[in-house]
């Protein structure tokens, strides 16, 4: 099995001018390419005995005492390229709180902190590569980017598959979200489709009545390349 | 046309962002009681056979200025060249908020192969729209079969990707994300 070398025209750019942050911290040389080897194609494993009863669960984990908000599932599977199920997957999330603010010291926004929501959760993907979260729909909010930037409803997403190559942070969106084609951080992405692939669609097959709203989000994660006639690069 | 090939595309990389900490490493920055630990906070247990370093380093972008919000993750092998088991071998380290510097304490690894050895990382902040990959390699190994640091076309950027012997157990690696010196980064 060797991983599939990473496609990066469905990833955005490093130097993106309109994401102020990413002019000096971009790379100006190009990257050095080559097969992977097993540091890459080897990763940390994660059991179940890491989570705890609550972690999938931003409502209840911080306090006990449930956070304030729209209460929402968000749900999907972790893929890989040749979409096959990627089992045992750990999954973490962080975002906002329902008025758009981060606990954290340096998030100075006017919206107020909820006390009952901390803003993390992490799972570990089932056999058939599936995982949920139950939480609040995070507010978007301004920030210190253009002279009127907002981020659109997110939430983040790191992902570890079974190799270190395949290691992942995303964001997902909300669909309809109006701010979502205005965003700095969005455009740096060039591939229209590849934002599309970020928008989670409003899934009501599984939301549950007088309780939630559901949304889907499917990650994928490089795949591995299986071939009967598998050669190694020169001195390697 | 022609069939389709029925294969998917990977999902597009976007910033942890300035408050990657709450997802990652949320005891680190004060956010206590819904995980018992952060993870990744040791790659080996202390009695992990083999010769025990610490790591040292800061990040630095394109003015010099050190990152205090970057968080590198570290994957290696042990001293025999095996990875694993679980996530042994695995770290996470968040640079300090004050000073920017991040630690491993770690073993040193065993080359693999034809490879010297090295250790894996992948570092994610704002401002950085894909995790970019490098590695450490050690300062006083033999490094001259190693595939990758050979066939670099820039030979005078090896040293970026070495860390430097500052004591018997101790090495110090620095990363400069873009101007003079940049480190070499990889697509691996």
């Amino acid at each position: 099995m060797t991983l599939i070398p990473r496609n990066r025209g469905g990833h955005p750019v490093a130097y993106a001018p309109g994401y102020k942050s990413s002019v000096a911290r971009s790379p100006k040389l190009a990257l050095i390419s080559g097969s992977a080897t097993p540091s890459e194609q080897t990763g940390p494993v994660f059991g179940h005995d890491l989570l705890g009863e609550l972690d999938s669960n931003l409502i209840l984990n911080f306090t006990g005492e449930p956070a304030i908000g729209e209460r929402i599932i968000v749900h999907g599977r972790v893929l890989d390229e040749n979409a096959r199920p990627v089992p045992g997957a750990l999954v973490e999330v962080w975002q906002a709180n329902a008025g758009g603010r981060y606990r954290h010291k340096k998030d100075g926004y006017l919206a107020p902190l909820d006390p009952n929501f901390g803003g993390c959760g992490r799972t570990i993907t089932g056999e058939d590569g599936s995982y949920e979260f139950l939480t609040i729909r995070p507010g978007a909010y301004p920030w210190p980017n253009g002279p009127n930037d907002w981020r659109p409803m997110h939430i983040h997403f790191s992902v570890f598959g079974h190799s270190f190559g395949q290691r992942l942070i995303t964001q997902m969106y909300f669909e309809g979200d109006p701010l979502i084609p205005l965003c700095p951080i969005i455009k740096t992405i060039p591939d229209q489709s590849a934002v599309d692939r970020l928008i989670a669609p409003l899934d009501m097959s599984r939301a549950m009545p007088l309780d939630c709203l559901a949304y889907k989000f499917d990650i994928v994660l490089r795949g591995s390349r299986q071939t009967m006639f598998e050669n190694k690069m020169e001195g390697l | 046309m022609v069939q389709p090939l029925n294969t998917l595309t990977e999902t597009a990389s976007q910033t942890a962002g300035p408050y990657v900490h709450i997802g990652c490493t949320p005891n680190f920055v004060g956010i206590e009681g819904i995980y018992d630990e952060d993870l990744g906070l040791v790659p080996f247990p202390k009695d992990e056979p083999g010769e025990h370093i610490t790591i040292t380093g800061t990040i630095q972008d394109g003015t010099g200025t050190v990152l205090r919000d970057v968080l590198v993750e570290s994957w290696q092998c042990n001293a025999e060249g095996k990875f694993g088991p679980g996530s042994r071998g695995f770290a996470r380290m968040p640079s300090d908020l004050t000073t920017g510097i991040w630690t491993l304490n770690t073993v040193k690894p065993a080359g693999v192969g034809k490879q010297s050895p090295h250790i894996a990382l992948w570092i994610v902040a704002r401002g950085i729209n894909i995790g970019l990959q490098t590695r450490i390699y050690f300062e006083g190994d033999d490094h001259s079969a190693d595939p990758l640091l050979t066939r670099l076309e820039h030979q005078s950027r090896v040293e970026t990707l070495i860390a430097k012997k500052t004591g018997d157990n101790s090495y110090q690696f620095d990363i400069r994300l873009q101007g003079e010196g940049e480190t070499v980064f990889l697509d691996l």
